[in-house]
């Protein structure tokens, strides 16, 4: 078997009594369009905290291409390249966008050590970055600060900071959070255009985006994966739609 | 504003504290001592707004790194006889600098209420080490005697302060260039993103602990600096370099000019120094009063000090003439 872009063996986190992964084991393959979908509590956040390093799990391993990252923090994770998108949207809010995505380019091309020369003599750095921002439909507003754009723009500057990266894997938490409806279409367009060699792994509770956008669907519940398959198989899947429709049925 | 954005070249405003300076020298003469003490705390001002400002660090100890580097320059010059000027402001810069990383790896793991205390907590011991160590610092009654020799060999301190005036102008110059270069460079745009999104910061993959660190070191260094000018120009060290008391002058002087702009600490120290000298001659007993009641007005109304209102009158007002040199010049083409 071909190496995984990321792996979870069996991953565990408790909080005292509580467990909130119990033994996941999952695989993300290069290129992947994977969805992680569970009820509220099931252990998503958490999950995604373990993968990025910003909470440590109690056991179990995870591998990066096949290298173990499990006692490797934050900061070196995402230069190994694991990128990640926030649900609250966690952005330079005074700062102009084309700001918010050079300082994620100039971090991965070790710019942003640099003392002498000034940043805005650094050409390739906002050359990329502009680049980045038209592919985005962004590149109006590069010299706008963050906080002066509409929430739904705000979005795609959470999504260009990560691209900003060249991550081989991206973790997208909830990029349609607090998106009007109308405007969730202009993500999954973005979502769609991305290079098709990062492996991706979504986290959304809009279903219509997740089944548009993913070719595997992995359910988590109370901690555990219930299930893991094509959306088509998700979908047929009695077990899910208990979990979805509501433990009332069987209350 | 540094970062990508912004156009590194200097303005013709940036000029001007400069022209004023080299004004107030040939006008002033009379007053260059007083003069000499503004460009020093706007150096150790400056040093303070490149961690608070553009790093978000706060702290209440800044003045550690004043008082080491003025005791330190104190006691070569009246203990050990090491009386050359550059050596003193060398080995006041290098004592504060591995202070600031010794103490920085620890304290910078910490942030808000608690480094605000530990920050305070370091420059209270080193208050509390000068003032019982009275064989080397003179303990309370201060050290007196220090030496220094003229600068190059050519320009003795004088009386009037001339000498000292420009020595501290010039290196207050040295001490802006580099602070400037560094704003404007990408570790001061970093600096900023850490300021404006720490969380965000780590997710892009910057070491923020040790980039804090660093900075913290180059600030401690400069606020070194500033130390030992202050003991070459007085000939002398008392305890009031160390402790609470000028650390929170200090941030009183840069919030009163305006944090985070870099020539805040240009106009805060001058506003409060002189409001000193003039309310302390006027109103011996209560001139701190004057000095809270502009504190309280400037934080109440005019969150971005001094240098927020100049910006908010006179932007439009650049902005006019600005437009009319540019068709002046459109017009003479």
């Amino acid at each position: 078997m071909a190496a995984s872009a990321l792996e979870t063996q069996k991953l565990c986190k408790s909080f005292g009594a509580l467990t909130v992964a119990d033994n996941i084991d999952f695989r993300l393959e290069p290129g992947a369009r994977h969805a992680l979908i569970g009820p509220n509590g099931a252990g998503k956040t958490t999950f995604v905290n373990m993968l990025t390093g910003a909470i440590a799990p109690s056991s179990g391993r995870i591998l990066l291409g096949g290298e173990d990252l499990t006692k490797v923090n934050q900061a070196a994770r995402v230069r190994r390249g694991l990128g990640r998108t926030f649900q609250i949207t966690t952005l330079f809010r005074k700062l102009p966008v084309l700001d918010n995505v050079a300082l994620a380019i100039a971090e991965r091309d070790r710019v942003a050590r640099r003392m002498w020369k000034a940043a805005s003599a650094h050409q390739e750095i906002i050359d990329e970055a502009l680049a980045l921002l038209s592919t985005l439909g962004l590149v109006d507003d590069a010299r706008i600060k963050v906080e002066d754009l509409p929430y739904g723009r705000q979005r795609l500057v959470e999504i260009a900071i990560a691209l900003g990266l060249k991550p081989k894997v991206l973790l997208l938490d909830e990029p349609a959070a607090g998106v009007p409806s109308q405007d969730s279409g202009r993500i999954l367009e973005v979502l769609a255009a991305l290079p098709a060699d990062i492996a991706i792994l979504i986290i959304e509770h809009d279903m219509d985006l997740v089944f548009r956008f993913a070719r595997r669907i992995t359910v988590l519940v109370q901690g555990q994966v219930l299930v893991e398959g094509t959306p088509e198989e998700i979908a047929a899947d009695r077990r899910v739609r208990d979990v979805y429709l509501g433990e009332a049925t069987h209350a | 504003m540094s970062g990508y954005t912004s156009d590194p070249r200097i303005r013709w405003t940036e000029w001007l504290p400069w022209l004023a300076a080299i004004a107030f020298f040939f006008a002033m003469p009379e007053y260059l001592s007083l003069g000499a003490r503004v460009l020093i705390y706007i150096l150790f001002a400056l040093s303070l707004d490149l961690i608070l400002g553009y790093a978000g660090i706060i702290t209440l100890g800044h003045s550690a790194f004043f008082g080491l580097g003025a005791y330190t320059a104190g006691i070569l010059g009246a203990k050990y006889g090491i009386t050359d000027p550059f050596l003193q402001v060398i080995a006041a810069a290098a004592m504060a600098a591995l202070l600031g990383i010794a103490t920085g790896a620890v304290i910078l793991r910490t942030k808000a209420l608690t480094l605000l205390m530990l920050t305070l907590a370091i420059t209270s011991i080193l208050l509390e080490i000068a003032n019982k160590a009275t064989a080397l610092t003179g303990g309370a009654d201060g050290l007196s005697g220090v030496k220094t020799d003229p600068i190059l060999g050519l320009f003795r301190f004088d009386i009037f302060g001339k000498t000292a005036f420009i020595y501290c102008l010039l290196v207050l110059f040295l001490g802006w260039l580099l602070v400037r270069r560094l704003i404007y460079s990408p570790y001061g745009a970093m600096l900023t993103g850490i300021r404006e999104n720490t969380a965000r910061m780590h997710a892009v993959g910057a070491p923020v602990y040790w980039r804090l660190v660093l900075v913290y070191t180059l600030s401690a260094t400069l606020a070194g600096v500033a130390g030992a000018l202050l003991t070459q120009v007085n000939q002398f060290v008392g305890l009031n370099v160390l402790g609470l008391e000028p650390s929170g002058d200090i941030l009183v002087m840069l919030i009163l000019g305006g944090v985070g702009r870099l020539y805040g600490a240009f106009v805060g120290p001058v506003i409060y120094l002189i409001a000193q000298d003039y309310l302390a001659k006027q109103y011996p007993e209560y001139w701190y009063f004057g000095i809270g009641l502009l504190l309280i007005v400037v934080v109440l109304f005019a969150r971005g000090g001094i240098l927020g209102i100049v910006d908010k009158i006179g932007a439009p007002w650049l902005q006019a003439l600005s437009r009319h040199r540019s068709s002046a010049k459109a017009s003479a083409r």
